[in-house]
């Protein structure tokens, strides 16, 4: 077969033909081109802060302190956080696919406020990029917590500079959060009842709606820092009668609820992921829609199981705690959902697929461990140790990015008019898959045996463990950089996907790839419930 | 104003339709609702403060009460009541703006903005007495301050500055867009359009007003 | 231009709120005057908001928005005291 010529390849007009100078990218208000704008930057900001990972990972394979010294080390874990929870994680699905799928999903020609979107992103890089460079030059060594008092009176490093910074890249998650709940309740095509929305529109409704709530609470509470660094005006300083663990309260309160923006995405995708390969509808459509909604209204009752040995009394604990439980509920209900829906479904073992079953298995290893550190009795033991690194990283990495590459790979075809290579992408689920767990796996041990966090040296009988974790940290790299060479590749040599390569439903699907300027020639009319794949089999079978 | 009288829409949903939306009435409501999302957002944000303030008035009660006491009520007073009359000014200045009425939507702006300029120049007057008094703890200046507890009220005027700052910079904010938008209602190019900025800026206008009467609640009332 | 009319009272509303939660901080003792307060600063609230501000003829929805986030507000305010209030 000889290469389709180019027409037929890319046709002609979509939103990326035509417009290649810088200036058609970096002033677009294109949701699409925006996406692809978060793509870039997000990218680039994993890549640093998995640097740093490496770099923490290095260190930890001897138990003596002999590649970074002990200020290096706090700074590289600080940098580590700081950047994957605040420029990569948060931003990850919401604004790269969440940008280019939700007016897409919605039937809509763009989101509501396409300049707000762009600014949106501006904000984000230069605040961001910022921040990068005053935790290099300024050595920030707090980690991404900022703990007063030792954030504030203490260290000589530049918190007030990354502070601030923070403070600026929360505008972008604030304005984006506006952004998307105004168009899922003003631009939905007609027909599109609330009820017959994707759940990854679903999800992104309640992360915004979790971004508009908690950010400002983040906002102001590092103003404070800033304030205090700069001004001397101490809020928090005990010599005034200030209570550092009322800083604690503050910044629970937001990262809570933001631990919920950096997986209820990663649900959302999954969702569309299990349904289309299962060839099967959603197993509980309304009570998935009610779980994501509890989980953004209770993710904001439980932030003091972070604070059950900070000095906080006994009875807020059992309080934080029983919430604690109850949010456990509704992930748990999603999770058998997923799993009923593949029952009796026709299971293809696309790479997608293999994403959303490695999200599922890890996801469920983390909320588990969650339920264990919210018995207050165990937390005491296990708090501030690598169970608490192992438990979050398993539903931070495990879950949202796999789920994040997962919705790449689904909707690559969609936003680029072609296809990657099956094999690669297989190989390079299955290394992450492997390459996680024989990272982190080894940290709930470490933990549970004392192996406290933060530290650039431990005692000789951890060894073993830490080198393995260290060996992991490896081949999970491997993991994540393949799909960079693969889907790069495919760019250029792909075959290309046509509108619809997976047979999925869904209104993005019915549009061509890549997709026109304003997604759709004619504003779709829906008349059908969301995930009607069994319809669709009795159709081509019947 | 001949085609309002005749097409009998109301002014603000007249105009072209922007590409991303379908009709007029779309469009404005998806920037009121946008609008009072933002304005959602601004209140969790002095909310954080908020809360902080009330812990700290449960846990020193005294302290706080004291040093409340050192709070220029009269000049705090009035400026809630020039507060007030400006959120009236701009709540007319919407009506006019929709009535399609150029001079009076031009000369209710130039109202608020001299009320809400007032308003900044007493409370810079107020900032100053405090320096004076010497109570204005920020930059390493000396606190000398007369009652029972000094760490306390240190504490609480610590939070007078960043609140009443914080405010101020809102004010400031505010005082900025009204002024943008007064130009644009003198020229009266577009009525539509201006009638559509009037209401959105008024809004937030407003909600300066009511963060104005919760900070002057807590910090100025808080005093027995 | 009843709508005028409406806005000058709601004024006079605000004004005399004002007047007696700053006379009541002068003339009474604790429990009371903390009732005054609270009470004038939130009828003076729920006024800017409701007629200068407009919710009366807002749809439902910005009704329910400006409702959660004061909600939200008290989840932080409550939890956050309910830790120093059991200390
Ligand atoms: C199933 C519900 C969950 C429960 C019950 C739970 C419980 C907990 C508890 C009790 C801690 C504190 C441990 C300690 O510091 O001693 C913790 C830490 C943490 N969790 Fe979870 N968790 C849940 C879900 C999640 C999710 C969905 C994420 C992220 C996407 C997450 C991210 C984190 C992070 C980042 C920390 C550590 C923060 C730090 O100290 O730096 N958790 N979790
Ligand atoms: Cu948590």
């Amino acid at each position: 077969m000889s290469t389709p010529s180019l027409e037929q390849r890319w046709p002609r007009d979509h939103y990326l033909s035509g417009g290649f100078r810088l200036r058609d990218w970096l002033l677009t208000t294109d949701h699409k081109r925006i996406g692809w704008l978060y793509f870039a930057s997000i990218t680039f900001f994993f890549f640093i802060g998995g640097i740093a990972a490496l770099l923490i990972r290095l260190e930890l394979i001897t138990p003596g302190g002999d590649l970074l010294s002990p200020d290096t080390y706090n700074q590289m874990f600080s940098m580590h956080g700081i950047i994957m929870v605040w420029f990569f994680l948060i931003p990850s699905i919401p604004n790269t696919l969440g940008n280019f799928l939700i007016p897409m999903m919605i039937g809509a020609r763009d989101l509501a406020f396409p300049k707000l979107n762009l600014l949106s992103w501006h904000v984000y890089t230069i605040g961001a990029l910022f921040v990068v460079l005053t935790v290099l030059l300024g050595a920030v060594d707090t980690g991404w917590t900022f703990y007063t008092p030792y954030s504030t009176l203490f260290t000589e490093t530049a918190v007030l500079a990354a502070a601030t910074g923070v403070f600026v890249v929360g505008f972008s998650s604030i304005l984006t959060g506006i952004n998307f709940m105004v168009t899922l309740h003003k631009m939905r095509a007609p027909g599109m009842s609330w009820m017959r929305l994707p759940l990854f529109a679903w999800a992104t409704y309640a992360t915004s709606l979790i971004m508009i709530l908690a950010t400002p609470v983040l906002s102001i509470t590092l103003l404070l820092i800033a304030v205090e660094r700069l001004f001397g005006i101490g809020i928090f300083d005990p010599a005034l009668g200030g209570d550092p663990i009322l800083f604690q309260h503050l910044f629970w309160f937001y990262s809570h609820p933001a631990v919920y923006i950096m997986i209820l995405p990663g649900m959302g995708v999954v969702s569309e992921l299990i349904t289309c390969f299962a060839r099967n509808s959603v197993f509980g459509y309304k009570s998935m829609v009610i779980s994501i909604m509890a989980i953004a209204l209770f993710g904001f009752l439980v932030w003091g199981h972070h604070m059950f040995v900070a000095g906080q009394s006994m009875y807020a604990g059992v309080m934080f705690s029983l919430f604690s439980f109850l949010v456990a509920l509704p992930s748990a209900i999603k999770t058998f959902n997923w799993t009923a829906t593949l029952y009796r479904g026709r299971i293809l073992l696309t790479a997608p697929m293999l994403y959303a079953f490695s999200f599922i298995g890890l996801f469920t290893i983390g909320g588990l461990t969650g339920i264990i550190l919210a018995a207050m009795a165990i937390d005491v033991h296990v708090h501030d140790t690598y169970f608490v690194v192992a438990h979050f990283h398993y539903i931070m990495v495990g879950g949202m990015v796999t789920a994040y590459l997962g919705g790449v790979h689904f909707w690559w075809p969609k936003m680029t008019g072609r296809m990657f290579s099956e094999l690669w992408s297989k190989v390079a689920a299955l290394a992450l898959f492997i390459g996680f767990n024989l990272t982190f796996f080894p940290q709930f041990i470490l933990g549970y045996l004392g192996m406290p966090r933060r530290y650039h040296e431990y005692p000789a009988d951890f060894q073993l463990l830490n080198v393995m974790s260290s060996l992991g940290a490896g081949a999970l790299a491997i993991g994540y950089l393949l799909p960079l060479v693969y889907l790069t590749w495919s760019l250029f040599r792909g075959k290309p996907a046509g509108a619809n390569p997976w047979g999925a439903t869904g209104l993005e699907w019915q549009t061509s790839s890549p997709p026109p300027k304003h997604n759709f020639v004619q504003i779709p009319r829906v008349s059908e419930p969301p995930y009607a794949y069994r319809n669709q089999d009795q159709e081509t079978t019947g | 104003m001949p085609t309002a009288t005749k097409t009998r829409k109301p002014l603000g949903d007249q105009g072209p339709v922007a590409e991303q939306f379908e009709t007029m009435g779309q469009q404005r409501d998806a920037n009121r609702l946008g609008m009072w999302m933002f304005l959602g957002t601004e209140l969790l944000l002095f909310g954080g403060l908020f809360g902080a303030f009330v812990t700290y008035r449960v846990i020193h009660a005294e302290g706080f009460a004291e040093a409340a006491g050192h709070l220029d009520l009269t000049l705090g007073a009035l400026n809630t009541a020039l507060l007030l009359t400006s959120g009236l000014t701009m709540a007319l200045t919407e009506q006019m703006s929709r009535a399609a009425r150029p001079k009076a939507t031009f000369w209710l702006l130039v109202a608020t903005i001299a009320i809400g300029a007032l308003f900044i120049v007493i409370k810079g007057h107020e900032w100053y007495k405090e320096y004076q008094e010497q109570l204005m703890p920020v930059l390493g200046l000396p606190f000398s301050y007369p009652g029972e507890q000094p760490e306390q009220a240190e504490l609480f005027f610590n939070f007078y500055f960043v609140m009443t700052g914080l405010h101020a910079l809102h004010m400031l904010v505010g005082l900025g867009v009204l002024g943008v938008i007064a130009t644009v209602a003198w020229r009266w190019r577009n009525p539509p359009r201006i009638a559509r900025q009037v209401q959105i800026s008024g809004l937030y206008w407003a909600f300066v007003d009511v963060i104005w009467v919760i900070v002057f609640s807590l910090l100025y009332l808080s005093r027995v | 231009m009843r709508v005028v009319t409406t806005l000058f009272v709601t004024w006079l509303c605000l004004l005399v709120l004002l007047g007696i939660s700053v006379t009541s901080v002068v003339m009474l003792s604790l429990p009371w005057s903390l009732v005054a307060v609270a009470a004038c600063a939130l009828s003076m609230i729920l006024l800017i908001l409701v007629l200068f501000m407009d919710l009366k003829h807002s749809r439902g929805l910005t009704r329910v928005y400006a409702t959660g986030a004061t909600l939200w507000l008290a989840f932080l305010i409550t939890l956050t005291l309910a830790d120093y209030l059991t200390r």
